[in-house]
């Protein structure tokens, strides 16, 4: 009897260890985790963490549109995020499962509502801005010691970009955020939705076109590291990742970051779990891992951007916590400026405007 | 009856793999775009009837494609890179079957070979390696500097004339084939007897031996013409952002727009004007056929 309960149970528990053989796939942006988290993940709680990458919310918001992606968990930044909600892309977190909640910072939590209203989709991964990455060497040999790197100036106005061009100058590509910079640049509110504002970014940005020697939004973090561009507009962390691999590779390379003082567009990347995930329980094991105080800081630590974990802050060293164009000061923070998703017919318009920037037709 | 399934077969296959797909596409290029899974809005409701979506039927989509100049842009500068690639991938891939044709027959198998050889390498390795190639600190660039014929790297990557470059190369065989084939089932007493009767050599082979290969040109520069119009992966890795080409167009429309009632409409407009070309294509196919029988 005894004998015939413990095979019974040795055959569940063997039944069991085959379904805890269980799979988690992340799909997260390129360069934006510290790899020897992925393995911490594995080995504390046995579930095979398959992680995949990309590089444009445009791309994830179709693989999310087209259904059955496959993803247990994914990173939308803020608008992206609020549009796929409404179109019923993510499911709810189920709370009870995610201890590590508490840790969460309100400062980033309300401001991360209006995208998703009572977080209840979505924990925030990362957040950081938008802004200028130039290589101070090489831009202050060509514009002079007062060269306005902290400035909008700097990618807007032509005289400056006619100088840079042969140095070459990348940009996102990423309507949503270049649209609002050149608005923000030219006096416009940067969150209009009104055809007739947004049509005004095409004169600024045709002004320039032929100085633009790339519009893409990973490979900056190497062409700045290297020398072999001058000036990105870029996200906060890839181009303080920029200015790291360029400092340890001794090249003579000095990259800074800047958010125009003009004003920078705040963004919140935010994981979340599709609707269809295959595994949503592994899915919340990994979003409780993450919310985990040590792991959140040793992931800022390497990324080099903010996060919205008040717990992390203890472990996070000085060169992140420390670094206003990282953790921005009051003064900075109440200059950022966030924005809101257009409406389908808004934004076929915009897209078609960056088709046109892009192309030059 | 087993004639009948005979027949049958074929026309299964082209209405599984082609007319339904084409029809969901239709379909889909007829919606309006919309915030949801799929996202687009369905137009046709089984419930309401074909009254009620005839009714609706705007054409919206294909009316946003004519008013806006950039798609007859890229169509026309796709057709213009397909004519140009397909007459540059004729003037390079002629004297190369030519040659095969001409070589002494127990080398002719080890010639095929070579030419079949790089697809046993992916497509997509191919294309990279041209980028490593062309790229301003690549091997030609080092090559021309190093022997001194170019002070200044020369830009070839992300231009025009990189994307023509990758285009020859990777369909360089489709051409070659074909116009081997024709080659060399050509009659070497033909050409002997042209020239008995007082041609040049070169007369002899434009008089005789181009006629007499038509076929294969025909054949190999519709087999190199059908896939560029349509062609992205080249475009999008050798071409720079103001290389414009339908199948970039299409791909934006789909990924970066995430607007899949235009995507479709651009591909039905891009289907139809493959058509014509298409149907040539088989007529001179037929024709062939009942010349050889």
């Amino acid at each position: 009897m005894t004998l015939k309960m413990m095979t019974t149970t040795a055959a569940f528990a063997l039944l069991g260890s085959v379904a805890m053989a269980e799979q988690v796939r992340v799909y997260n942006w390129s360069d934006y985790i510290d790899e020897a988290l992925l393995e911490k993940f594995e080995t504390e709680t046995g579930i095979e963490l398959i992680y995949d990458v990309f590089d444009s919310n445009e791309l994830l918001e179709t693989k999310m549109l087209a259904g059955g992606s496959g993803y247990d968990v994914v990173v939308p930044s803020g608008t992206f995020l609020q549009r796929q909600i409404t179109a019923g892309a993510f499911q709810k977190l189920d709370m009870s499962k995610l201890p590590n909640h508490k840790n969460m910072w309100n400062v980033v939590e309300e401001r991360t509502e209006q995208y998703d209203p009572d977080n209840a989709y979505s924990i925030n991964y990362m957040w950081g801005t938008t802004g200028i990455g130039v290589n101070v060497g090489k831009v202050q040999e060509l514009l002079g010691e007062d060269a306005p790197i902290n400035s909008l100036e700097l990618v807007f106005n032509p005289d400056n970009m006619a100088k840079l061009g042969d140095c070459g100058v990348h940009f996102l590509d990423a309507p949503a955020e270049m649209i609002p910079a050149a608005l923000k640049y030219i006096g416009e509110d940067p969150n209009s939705h009104d055809p007739d504002v947004i049509a005004k970014a095409e004169s600024v940005f045709m002004a320039i076109r032929p100085y633009i020697q790339k519009f893409h939004s990973s490979e900056y973090i190497n062409a700045l590291a290297n020398g072999d561009i001058c000036v990105a507009v870029g996200w906060s962390g890839d181009i303080l990742q920029a200015r790291d691999r360029a400092a340890e590779a001794e090249n003579g390379v000095t990259i800074a970051y800047h958010a125009a003082v003009e004003g920078a567009q705040m963004w919140f990347d935010q994981m979340a779990i599709p609707v269809d995930a295959p595994n949503p329980d592994a899915a919340h094991v990994f979003l409780n891992f993450i919310m985990d105080p040590q792991n959140m800081a040793a992931a800022s630590n390497y990324v080099y951007y903010a996060n919205g974990n008040k717990g992390s802050q203890e472990f996070l060293v000085e060169d992140v916590i420390g670094d206003p164009a990282i953790y921005p000061d009051d003064a900075t923070l109440a200059n950022l400026f966030t924005t809101t998703p257009y409406a389908p017919k808004v934004q076929r318009i915009v897209t078609r405007l960056w088709t046109k920037i892009k192309s030059g037709t | 009856m087993r004639r009948f399934a005979l027949i049958a077969a074929p026309y299964l296959w082209l209405l599984a793999l082609f007319l339904v797909p084409f029809a969901i596409v239709l379909k889909i290029s007829l919606s309006d775009y919309a915030v949801s899974i799929p996202p687009y809005t369905p137009q046709f409701d089984w419930a309401t009837g074909i009254g009620a979506f005839l009714e609706k039927l705007d054409f919206e989509n294909f009316i946003w494609l004519s008013e806006d100049d950039l798609y007859w842009k890229a169509y026309l500068s796709s057709l213009k890179i397909a004519l140009i690639s397909t007459f540059m991938t004729l003037l390079v891939g002629y004297p190369i079957a030519y040659a095969m044709a001409r070589a002494p027959e127990e080398w002719r198998a080890t010639l095929m070979m070579l030419v079949i050889l790089p697809f046993w390498t992916s497509f997509l390795i191919r294309v990279y390696a041209w980028m490593g190639i062309l790229s301003n600190e690549g091997f030609l660039n080092q090559f021309l500097l190093w022997i001194g014929v170019i002070s200044e790297p020369l830009t070839i990557l992300n231009t025009n004339t990189a994307v023509y470059i990758g285009i020859v190369y990777t369909y360089l065989p489709f051409m070659i084939l074909p116009i081997y084939a024709a080659l060399e089932r050509l009659d070497d007493s033909l050409i002997e007897a042209a020239e008995d009767l007082g041609c040049s050599r070169l007369t002899a082979f434009w008089l005789v031996t181009i006629p007499l290969s038509k076929n294969g040109i025909i054949a190999g520069c519709f087999l190199v013409f059908i896939p560029v119009i349509g062609e992205f992966v080249i475009p999008s890795l050798l071409g720079g952002s103001d290389t414009l080409m339908i199948g970039k167009v299409l791909w934006e429309e789909f990924f970066s727009n995430r607007d899949w009632p235009v995507a479709s409409a651009v591909a039905v407009v891009l289907l139809l004007l493959l058509i014509i070309p298409i149907v040539l294509f088989q007529r001179n196919q037929q024709k062939q056929q009942e010349a050889d029988t």
